[in-house]
C-alpha cells in the first residue's frame, strides 16, 4: 500500500523528515526569521550566519510540522550554503515554480539538492509545506522578522 | 446501522458513486462540509429551470412563487429549531456571518464599554475573532470559560466567570468541531440568564447531529449554516428572540432592509428584513429548505442513533490502532473524532489516507486557542454523516495502520 506516493515520500524525505541533520538553533547568528502557514499551522524559524564576504556561512532551523516541511528546511540548508542573499532569492524563485510545476527550465545546479521534492507538485495542498522554511529564510535575509506561505 | 438504511440514505447523495484516485470516496470530513442529497440539489436546479426571479418586489407570477419558495425556507427553519416565530429567523451567508452580526448589531448597542463576553475554550475561530473586534472596537473584555482536560466545559469554572455581575452576554458552541464534545446548552443559559446574561449558541454542528429546540434551551441567540446540514453553501442561519431581534439596529444597509428612504433620513423594515440588505440567496435558501424537509423526514431520532452508534465503533476501532491517541474523550459526544498518530503528522496521515480514497481534514480546524490548549499544533480528524457506515470506519481504522507502518 501507499506505493504511490513513494514519489513525494521518497528514501530522501523520509529520511530528512525524521531525522534532519541541521535542525539546530544557531548559538551565534546574525538574522533570524519565523515562518507560519496559518491555513495549517506550520511553524518554522531559520537563524542565518554570514561570513565576512556576506556569503552564507551557516544555517540553522527549528520546525514543527509535516515530514515535508521538516525535509525541505533540512535540504534548503544544504542547497544555500556559501550563496549570496541574491543567489539564495534566485534559487528560492526556482524552487517555487520547481515545487508548483515538477521541472523548471534553468534550474541550477545549485538547485540539485532540492530535486528529492520535486514531486510535490502532484500534492497541490503541500505545495506550501515545501516552500514555508524558503519563506522564512527570505524573511531572515531581508530582515524582516516573520513570514508565511499563504 | 439498525434505525435506517443507510444503502438507501447513501444511493440519495450523486457524489457518493465517485471513485477517488480509482477508489471508492471515504468522505470522513462532514463536520467541514457534508454532501448533498438529490432532494436538495433538485430543488435548486428545479427552481433555475422553472420559477426564477428576484423576490420581495416583483408585481409579476415568477417573483411571486420564488418568494414562496424561498420564505418557506425561513419556515423550516423555524420548524427545525422550533423557533416562536417565523420572524425570528434571519438568513445570513454562515454561522459566521450570524456571530458577526450579533457581535457587531447588538455587541455595538446593547452592551456596555467595561461588560463582560464569555466564549469557552474550544470555539472555532468564527467565534472567537467577532468578539475581539468587538473589545477593541468597544472596549468589552473576552473572557474564556476553561474546558477540562476530556474535552468538557468546565461548568464550576464557567460559573465563576459570571462573579463580577459584568458578563452581559455568553458565546459559546453547542458542540465542538474539534472534539465532537457537546456543551451543556440547557444549564449554559439557565446560568448566564440567573446572571442577567444572554446567551448565543454556536450551532453549526450540532444541528447536523441532533434535535435543537430553542425554546427548550431558551437560547436567546442560535447560529448554523446549510451547508453542514446537507444543504448549499452561502446560507445560514440566525435565530433571535423577537424582542431582541427588535431592539438591536442593522449592521448592513441596502435594498430590502428599508422601509423608506429619503436623503435626510431612512426607516428599517421590519425583523427579519432589516438584517436581510440586498438580494440575498435565493438559490441556496431554495435549497436549504429542501435539504431541511430532507433532514426532516429521516427524522433526529434515527440520525442520532446512526451516529451514536457509528461514533462508538469509531472509538473502538480507532483506539486499536497502534499509536493512535484520540483528543478528546467527553461523556456526551459526537460523531467528530480528532486523533493523532505517534509517528506521523496529521498532514502527512491525510495525504496518505487521500491517496487510499479516504477523506479526512488535518490541521488546526480554526480552532488554534484550542489547539494551544491541548499542547498540540494540529490533528487529524475524522468526522461522519448521515450517510458513513461502520465499514468506511473499519476502512479508515486498517488505513491508519499502514499509515504508522509506512513511517516506521
Amino acid at each position: 500500500m501507499f506505493e504511490d506516493v513513494r514519489d513525494l515520500y521518497n528514501a530522501t524525505i523520509l529520511e530528512r523528515g525524521r531525522r534532519p541533520r541541521h535542525m539546530r538553533r544557531l548559538e551565534a547568528f546574525d538574522v533570524t526569521a519565523k515562518g507560519d502557514n496559518p491555513m495549517c499551522g506550520d511553524r518554522v524559524q531559520v537563524w542565518v550566519k554570514f561570513a565576512d564576504d556576506r556569503s552564507i556561512a551557516a544555517t540553522g532551523f527549528d520546525a514543527r510540522g509535516c515530514e515535508i516541511s521538516k525535509a525541505a528546511a533540512d535540504l534548503m540548508v544544504e542547497a544555500v550554503a556559501g550563496k549570496t542573499a541574491e543567489d539564495t532569492k534566485a534559487m528560492f524563485a526556482a524552487f517555487r515554480t520547481l515545487a508548483q510545476t515538477g521541472a523548471c527550465d534553468d534550474c541550477a545546479e545549485a538547485l540539485a539538492p532540492m530535486q528529492p521534492l520535486a514531486a510535490v507538485h502532484e500534492y497541490p495542498s503541500r505545495v506550501k509545506c515545501a516552500t514555508l522554511p524558503w519563506h522564512a529564510l527570505i524573511a531572515a535575509l531581508d530582515g524582516q522578522g516573520a513570514s508565511t506561505s499563504e | 446501522m439498525s434505525q435506517f438504511d443507510v444503502t438507501s440514505i447513501r444511493a440519495q447523495f450523486p457524489i457518493l458513486g465517485q471513485k477517488v484516485r480509482g477508489k471508492d470516496l471515504v468522505f470522513l470530513d462532514s463536520a467541514a462540509s457534508a454532501q448533498k442529497p438529490r432532494a436538495a440539489i433538485d430543488a435548486m436546479v428545479g427552481a433555475m429551470e422553472t420559477q426564477y426571479a428576484n423576490i420581495h418586489r416583483g408585481l409579476h407570477w415568477m417573483s411571486e412563487r420564488t418568494t414562496e419558495a424561498y420564505e418557506a425556507a425561513r419556515d423550516a427553519a423555524a420548524r427545525l429549531l422550533n423557533a416562536g416565530d417565523r420572524h425570528e429567523i434571519v438568513f445570513v451567508r454562515n454561522s459566521t456571518e450570524g456571530i458577526n452580526l450579533v457581535a457587531h448589531s447588538y455587541g455595538r448597542s446593547v452592551l456596555k464599554p467595561g461588560q463582560a463576553v464569555v466564549i469557552s475554550a474550544m470555539e472555532h475561530h468564527s467565534n472567537i475573532v467577532p468578539w475581539q473586534m468587538l473589545r477593541d472596537a468597544h472596549g468589552t473584555e473576552l473572557r474564556v470559560a476553561p474546558i477540562t482536560d476530556a474535552g468538557e466545559l468546565d461548568m464550576a469554572a464557567y460559573e465563576a466567570l459570571f462573579a463580577d455581575g459584568k458578563v452581559g452576554l455568553v458565546a459559546i458552541t453547542h458542540m465542538s468541531n474539534v472534539l465532537g464534545s457537546y456543551t451543556p446548552a440547557e444549564r449554559i443559559v439557565k446560568i448566564a440568564h440567573a446572571h442577567g446574561a444572554k446567551v448565543l449558541l454556536d450551532g453549526s454542528q450540532a444541528v447536523v447531529h441532533r434535535k435543537v429546540d430553542v425554546r427548550a434551551l431558551d437560547a436567546d441567540f442560535y447560529v448554523f449554516t446549510g451547508h453542514k446540514l446537507y444543504g448549499p453553501t452561502g446560507i445560514g442561519v440566525l435565530y433571535g428572540k423577537a424582542a431582541l431581534l427588535e431592539a438591536m439596529p442593522p449592521w448592513m444597509g441596502g435594498g430590502d432592509m428599508i422601509s423608506s428612504v429619503t436623503y435626510e433620513k431612512s426607516t428599517w423594515a421590519r425583523v427579519p428584513h432589516k438584517f436581510e440588505a440586498g438580494t440575498p440567496a435565493i438559490l441556496e435558501g431554495i435549497g436549504l429548505e429542501a435539504a431541511i424537509r430532507w433532514v426532516e423526514a429521516i427524522g433526529y431520532d434515527a440520525i442520532a442513533a446512526h451516529e451514536a452508534e457509528l461514533t462508538e465503533h469509531a472509538l473502538a476501532r480507532m483506539s486499536a490502532v497502534d499509536g493512535l491517541t484520540i483528543i478528546g474523550r467527553a461523556q456526551d459526544r459526537g460523531g467528530v473524532v480528532s486523533f493523532t498518530l505517534d509517528r506521523a503528522h496529521a498532514h502527512d496521515i491525510a495525504t496518505l489516507l487521500d491517496r487510499a480514497g479516504i477523506a479526512v481534514r488535518a490541521g488546526h480546524h480554526c480552532a488554534e486557542p484550542l489547539m494551544r490548549r491541548l499542547g498540540l499544533e494540529s490533528t487529524a480528524r475524522a468526522s461522519f454523516g448521515i450517510y458513513t457506515t461502520a465499514e468506511e470506519i473499519d476502512v479508515l481504522a486498517d488505513t491508519l495502520t499502514k499509515v504508522r507502518e509506512f513511517f516506521k
